[in-house]
Order: structure tokens, then sequence, then C-alpha cells
């Protein structure tokens, strides 16, 4: 009914103008170096949220310049030197679900809001479903519901596990999930928490 | 015969789910109506007209002498035609920002002073926050037209829309990392693919807007500020030149819808 009392002519201005409206752009090496210096120029540090935070790495450049989707030959070069970065312990991956549990529902950390060496949660029901028994949980990420109980437990699975959270970009160049390790949100102990959390057969997430 | 028996435990999952989603989504429907008549939004225009007609700065004067594009003290239909260039300021701005140099100009009020508290709290809002209350009521029923035909405006356009897919910052995310798919939530909260117009006309059509939860008023350049805070990338300037851009284009992609605002959200 609304709509009926546009006037026409606003409606033929909206549809003459020429902007590219609706589609997403592809982003060329001089756009990144543009982007980059307004980003310079108008943001600031503000707590612990530094301006060092805005220099881009080899991983955000080839997935802006590809679209989130690189060359099979660069993702494999990058992927395998993002996962030889990780420092994996020596042993004993398994940490305690129950403080994995605190941390995953945890959002804070890393926020220009946070005191210096605050520590961070995991934000892993942001974008997760893993316990049945939360019910408030985001879908930007696979469910991870039953996590340990399809896919076993055994130390190659604590393995991949623990270098997923550290840094996904390691198993999947342009995945949308911050490298928790590697961007120092979490530390070794917390992904090993985090690791049983998904992992052990009496966690929740796995019953 | 039954047919339950053969869903799927998690389809059934699925369907609980999605209806304590619209259980929830009703509830703040029926809030959202229930505060409608007694809306605390028009006791900010209220406060927000005072604020215009205020005389303040070194020049003691009011702001009833600033020009949002419709000409001096114009304010019917003023906000959705924002952002835009003005050849005055040789600048795309938004109301804020507009607003920001009318008092340092006009009024004679240093950036300083002006930028002090641009986001309020429960308590009180900020005098920006008022003051936009009170200003872009007075577009409602008028369609949303920004400013898209100078080339400084279509600059502005594409520096939006290329920032918003942009990936950067600690977590590595751009703005399209979350409102980049469709039918996607953090947490409970759904997230609108803002760079499509049926997505971005509702939202342009509704900011500045209450906030039930937190009982705030919050403007376009308060979600801009709040998402980079999310997003882990260090704090983008008051009325900068990324932030008006990437405003001008959520405007310009949701352009067209009639205002409706100032808005009442989650």
């Amino acid at each position: 009914m609304r709509r009926l009392a546009i006037p026409g002519a606003v409606v033929l201005l909206a549809a003459c103008a020429s902007l590219p409206v609706g589609e997403p752009p592809a982003l060329s090496e001089q756009d990144l170096i543009e982007i980059h210096a307004v980003l310079k120029r108008d943001f600031h540090t503000r707590g612990i949220a530094t301006m060092a935070r805005l220099e881009p790495d080899a991983v955000q450049r080839a997935c802006n310049l590809h679209h989130d989707h690189p060359p099979a030959e660069l993702a494999k070069t990058l992927e395998a030197a993002q996962l030889k970065a990780i420092p994996f312990p020596a042993a004993g991956l398994m940490g305690d679900w129950r403080n994995g549990q605190k941390l995953a529902q945890s959002g804070i950390g890393m926020q220009w809001s946070d005191k210096p060496g605050s520590a961070s949660g995991g934000s892993c029901y942001n974008c997760h479903e893993l316990s049945p028994q939360e019910q408030s949980f985001g879908t930007l990420g696979p469910s991870l519901r039953g996590f340990g109980k399809t896919r076993g437990s055994g130390a190659e699975m604590q393995r991949y596990v623990f270098g997923k959270i550290y840094n996904a970009k390691a198993y999947n160049l342009c995945s949308q999930m911050p490298r928790m390790g590697h961007s120092g949100t979490l530390t070794e102990q917390q992904i090993k928490d985090l690791v049983a959390y998904l992992l052990e057969p009496g966690s929740p997430v796995n019953q | 015969m039954s047919f339950a028996r053969w869903i799927p435990a998690g389809l059934l999952a699925g369907a609980c789910l999605a209806a304590t989603a619209q259980d929830a989504r009703k509830e703040i429907e029926k809030y959202q109506q229930m505060i409608a008549d007694s809306s605390p939004v028009e006791l900010f225009e209220l406060e927000g007209e005072a604020l215009w007609k205020k005389r303040q700065g070194a020049k003691n004067v009011s702001l009833e002498g600033c020009d949002l594009g419709l000409g001096a003290g114009a304010l019917k239909g003023a906000y959705a035609q924002l952002p835009r260039y003005f050849s005055d300021a040789d600048r795309v701005m938004d109301l804020e920002t507009r607003l920001l140099h009318c008092m340092t100009t006009l009024q004679g009020r240093s950036r300083e002073e002006a930028t002090k508290r641009v986001f309020g709290n429960e308590d009180r809002l900020s005098e920006m926050e008022y003051l936009s209350a009170y200003i872009a009521a007075q577009s409602r029923g008028v369609p949303m037209a920004p400013g898209t035909s100078h080339p400084r405006e279509k600059a502005a356009f594409e520096l939006g829309r290329k920032t918003y897919f942009y990936r950067g910052g600690a977590w590595d995310f751009s703005c399209a990392s979350c409102h980049g798919e469709a039918g996607k939530r953090i947490r409970m909260q759904e997230l609108p693919q803002l760079f499509k117009p049926e997505y971005a006309r509702p939202v342009v059509a509704t900011w500045p807007a209450y906030r039930v939860s937190n009982s705030q008023f919050k403007t376009m350049q308060w979600r801009i500020n709040n998402c980079f805070q999310q997003m882990r990338y260090p704090e983008p300037g008051y009325a900068s030149d990324i932030t008006v851009a990437l405003a001008m284009f959520l405007t310009a992609t949701g352009a067209g819808e009639p205002y409706r605002g100032p808005g009442t959200k989650r």
C-alpha cells in the first residue's frame, strides 16, 4: 500500500542511477592499495586494538584478490606455510572440556574495550552449534554437534582440531573462521580445553 | 500409520529451533508494537528540537541556519536525501558528518568539543543522537534517495562497496564475513545481506533507532563503529570518509524505501 504513495519520478530516478547495486565487486591490486591507505588514514589505535592489525598478510591478500577462491596452487602453498607455523604441543592435546565449554560460550576478547592482557573467549557459539543443551547458536559455521562421537577422538583427530582452531587458514585458506591461536586470541591451554570440549566422550557436545 | 516416527531427530530438533527463533521474533514484534504507543523516540525528538534551536559555540548561534542539503534550516525530507556531496565542504557527508560541519563552522565550536561524547548511554543520549532523532523523524514517508550522480558520490559508493568485501584486521573479517550469505545468524541474531537491496531497504529506512535491549538510541555512525569493534579492527574516526562511504553504500543500496524511522531494534 505504502509503495503506491511513492511518486513515480522517484522510482524512475532510482532506476536510472547507474550504481552497481547488489553485486559484489572484484578487488584489484590497486583496490587493495587504495583501501589500505584509506584505512590507515581514517582509523586509529584504541586500547588493545592497534593499527598494526590493519597490515594485511599473504593470506588476506590472496583471499581479497581472488574473492575467497584462490587458484589451487597458490592456496596449497599458503596453506602449507600456515600449517608449518602452528606450534603443535608435543603431546597431550586434550584439556578440560568443562573449561572448554566456558570458552565456547564466551565472546569477549580482542576488542578495544577489553583490558590489555585479559583472557579471551573462543566465540564458538556465535557461529557454531555444539552442545544440544545450548539453543542459542549461530549458523555462520557448520554444526559441530556430536563432533567427537562421529569422528573419533584419537591422536590424529586431536591434532587436526588443535590445528584448525589455532589456524583455520592452514586447512582452508579463505575460511571465514578467525585464526584463534595465530591471532593471539586464545592460548595453547585454552585451545586444548576446546579440543576436549569437541572430542571427549563425556563432553555435552557428544551427548 | 504414523509418519512422525520416520522423521529424523535432527529434523525435529531443527523444527523446534525454528519455532524458538520464530517465537523470539514474535515476542520482539509484540514488544515493538507495545512500546510503539509510548515510544521514547518522541521524547528524544523533542530534546533534539531543543538542541537544534539552542544557541551554542563561539558564535552563539543555533543550528537553525544549518543546510542539510535542502537549504538553511530546511528539515522536511532532508535526512532522506543523505548522504550527499556538499560543495561548501567539498565532501560527501552523512547526517552526523554534516551536523558536525555545522557545529564547527556555523557555531564556531571546536571539533574536539563537538565530538567529545558522540555516543551516549542509557542514562543520557548524546547531542548527536538527540539531533539525529529529531531530524530523521522529519523524513517519515519520504523515499530514501541519497546523492548518486556527483562523481564524488559515485566514488564514495564504490569505496564503501569495495570495503564491504575487503577482509582484514585481527580476525580476517570483512563486512561480508557476517553479512554475506543469506539465512545466517550470530547466536539468534539474523544477519541481513546488506549489499542486496531487499535486505538494505528495511535497514536504511529504520536507522537511527531505539535499541530495546539496552534502552539506548543509536545512529548509523555508531552502528558502523560497533561493527568494526566486533570485527576486532582499530577504531574508525567519527564522521571519517570511510564511515560515510559505508553509509553511502548501504543507503544507496537500500534507496527507494520510504523512511519510517527512527525505528525500534531488538
